[in-house]
């Protein structure tokens, strides 16, 4: 049923979808990380702020995707702000609840000795803080990033989608071959990006697993 | 380099309560001479971190001032205050993301010294506390013990070489054994270091083991006694503080002095061979009973009382009954007491380097010392001196 026809006569349909979906995600994450990053850095010492920020992006986490798409086309079109608008959306809470939790997890004395020590506020965020929420920044971005990379099928419908394009196109055509690649080559990127975040995650931070003897 | 450091009229209060919230400070006056360790010592709630935390302005007084080397703190930049102060707490704090040459690095990178110069200094404090650059200085601290990452501590806090330091319950999170050791260590170093030290603790055995000036305070900030250990201990200024030094500080007075600053009694001693009837002259007119047999070099052999001293003859090693504990001048009065408690005879004999009977000591003598005060004190320069 698969036919390695239809996959060699859209091979440049097949690599470019798949560098779009790679590329949606990617800004989609980024993008999400910048705006969470500075939304925690101004709010994080106001915990009602921080409540009411953080309830706003769940809000925005469980509207469905299809309603989300429906609601922002006629505001911004069928553009590609409206692709990354929806997608960045949905980072967003993730995020936010790991960068809050990454900085929470910072052990106080190291904060209360960085403080005796002479760190100014910005110097220890970016030497001490940050290095240490890590672990849970790198979870968080993992789990945003594969999140993304299943939402990404649903922008297909405003015409952009990466791989949910090359399903849907074979879906329209009742070609299986399409669909099938469309959602293998997605499955593996998931898997990837879950795989190599985790990798990058260790690599950077060796002193998380370092133990007595 | 060490410099001055002077409290005020130094307060603190939390705004909405009464001066008696616990970490409270009220009206606090004390000096602590360049060189020298301070331990702030009282009950949880007393306001002793809190003075600490002044110091580095962690935390900034409501009213008064806090001098070092006689300039006003409060016209320091926070910053640069703070890396001109060594810290040490009693986690630690060591930044578990960092390696132990890269925590021990911290001021000195915040002050921007060059990567040479930071790392043969870093080598150096390594050293210094005891441990080995090579072995520790690429571990991170998850792989160091309890007992090694306060050593990392102290010298993380010692990096820029600041004048002062601050130490708040360093030892406090170690077991009794390690915390000992640390103690020992700390008070060596800091013999050659000569820094000023500010030093929080709980506990008053550590407070008088460590401090050159002890100041014990109560709960409501307010400071009880200020002064030596041996000064606190022989006059407590109040009941409080007689109550929190324990009933036992007629011991723990014992435990700061050591033998050699006691009048030593002479002993009547006699070799082996000498003539008996001479030695029996020269014991019967001693109101002390027992003639000390030593050897050719002056070293203890035993007891003879003097009833058993023939009349005649020479003095063999056999006569010789009993012995008694040997001391050295470095013994503390405490543990000569407890040596001198499980002996037959209640007399000790003190020895030098060489073994020599230098003199005697009894039980008597050390407990009158302990009930002593402290102006009365033999002990010139205060106990402290004759710790070192």
């Amino acid at each position: 049923m698969i036919r390695w026809d239809v996959i060699q006569g859209n091979l440049p349909l097949i690599g470019t979808k798949f560098l779009e979906h790679l590329a949606l995600t990617v800004v989609a994450v980024v993008g999400g990380l910048v705006i969470s990053g500075i939304a925690v850095v101004l709010i994080r010492d106001r915990p009602r702020i921080v409540a009411l920020v953080t309830g706003f992006f769940s809000i925005v986490y469980t509207i469905p995707s299809l309603a989300l798409l429906a609601f922002l086309v006629p505001l911004t079109h069928l553009s590609f702000a409206t692709a990354e608008i929806a997608l960045v959306g949905y980072t967003l809470f993730i995020l936010t609840r790991n960068l809050l939790a990454g900085l929470a997890s910072v052990p106080r004395d190291a904060l209360e000795a960085a403080d005796g020590m002479g760190y100014g506020r910005t110097r220890r965020l970016w030497q001490v803080e940050v290095p240490l929420a890590l672990p849970l920044i790198v979870a968080g971005i993992r789990i945003a990033t594969v999140t993304t990379i299943g939402l990404v099928m649903v922008t297909a419908l405003i015409g952009f989608g990466g791989l949910g394009q090359v399903m849907l196109r074979g879906y329209n055509f009742r070609n299986d071959t399409l669909v099938l690649v469309g959602f293998v080559l997605t499955v593996a990127l998931g898997l990837l990006a879950d795989l190599g975040l985790g990798w990058l995650g260790r690599a950077i931070t060796p002193w998380s697993r370092a133990r007595a003897g | 380099m060490a410099a001055t450091v002077t409290f005020e009229h130094v307060t603190k209060r939390y705004p909405g309560s009464a001066a008696s919230r616990p970490g409270a400070v009220e009206d606090l006056s004390i000096e602590v001479p360049a060189g020298k360790v301070c331990v702030l010592v009282g009950p949880s709630g007393c306001g002793k971190t809190t003075s600490l935390k002044m110091v580095n302005r962690l935390i900034e007084p409501t009213s008064g001032r806090i001098l070092i080397g006689g300039e006003d703190i409060a016209s320091r930049e926070v910053t640069d205050l703070r890396r001109s102060i060594g810290y040490v707490i009693q986690q630690v704090g060591l930044f578990p993301h960092q390696t132990i040459g890269e925590n021990i690095a911290t001021v000195p990178r915040l002050l921007g010294w060059d990567a040479d110069r930071r790392r043969e200094r870093v080598d150096a404090l390594i050293t210094l506390v005891g441990l080995d650059p090579a072995v520790h200085g690429d571990r991170f601290p998850a792989q160091l013990s309890g007992g090694e990452r306060q050593r990392v501590g102290v010298a993380r806090a010692l990096a820029a070489d600041p004048p002062v330091m601050l130490m708040d319950e360093p030892f406090g999170a170690v077991d009794p054994i390690v915390r000992e050791r640390l103690q020992n260590e700390f008070l060596r170093l800091q013999a050659d270091l000569a820094k000023t030290i500010l030093f929080v603790t709980h506990d008053i055995d550590e407070a008088i083991k460590m401090g050159d000036l002890v100041a014990v305070m109560e709960v409501g900030g307010k400071l009880a006694q200020f002064g030596t250990p041996d000064e606190i201990l022989a006059n407590p200024a109040s009941d409080f503080v007689a109550r929190f030094v324990g009933a036992d500080r007629g011991l723990k007075r014992l435990a700061l002095t050591r033998v050699e600053s006691l009048d030593l009694r002479p002993a009547v001693t006699a070799r082996v061979g000498d003539d008996s009837g001479e030695a029996r002259r020269r014991i019967v007119a001693d109101p002390f009973e027992f003639l000390l047999l030593v050897d050719a070099a002056n070293r203890p052999i035993g007891w003879i009382g003097q009833r058993q001293v023939p009349a005649s003859g020479a003095l063999t090693e056999s006569m010789a009954s009993a012995m008694s504990p040997l001391l050295d001048g470095k013994t503390t009065l405490k543990d000569a007491l407890a040596m001198l408690i499980d002996a037959e005879v209640q007399v000790g004999i003190v020895v030098d380097g060489k073994g020599a009977v230098q003199g005697l000591v009894t039980a008597d003598e050390i407990t009158a010392y302990g009930r002593r005060d402290a102006s009365a004190s033999g002990a010139p320069g205060g106990a402290m001196a004759s710790l070192r």
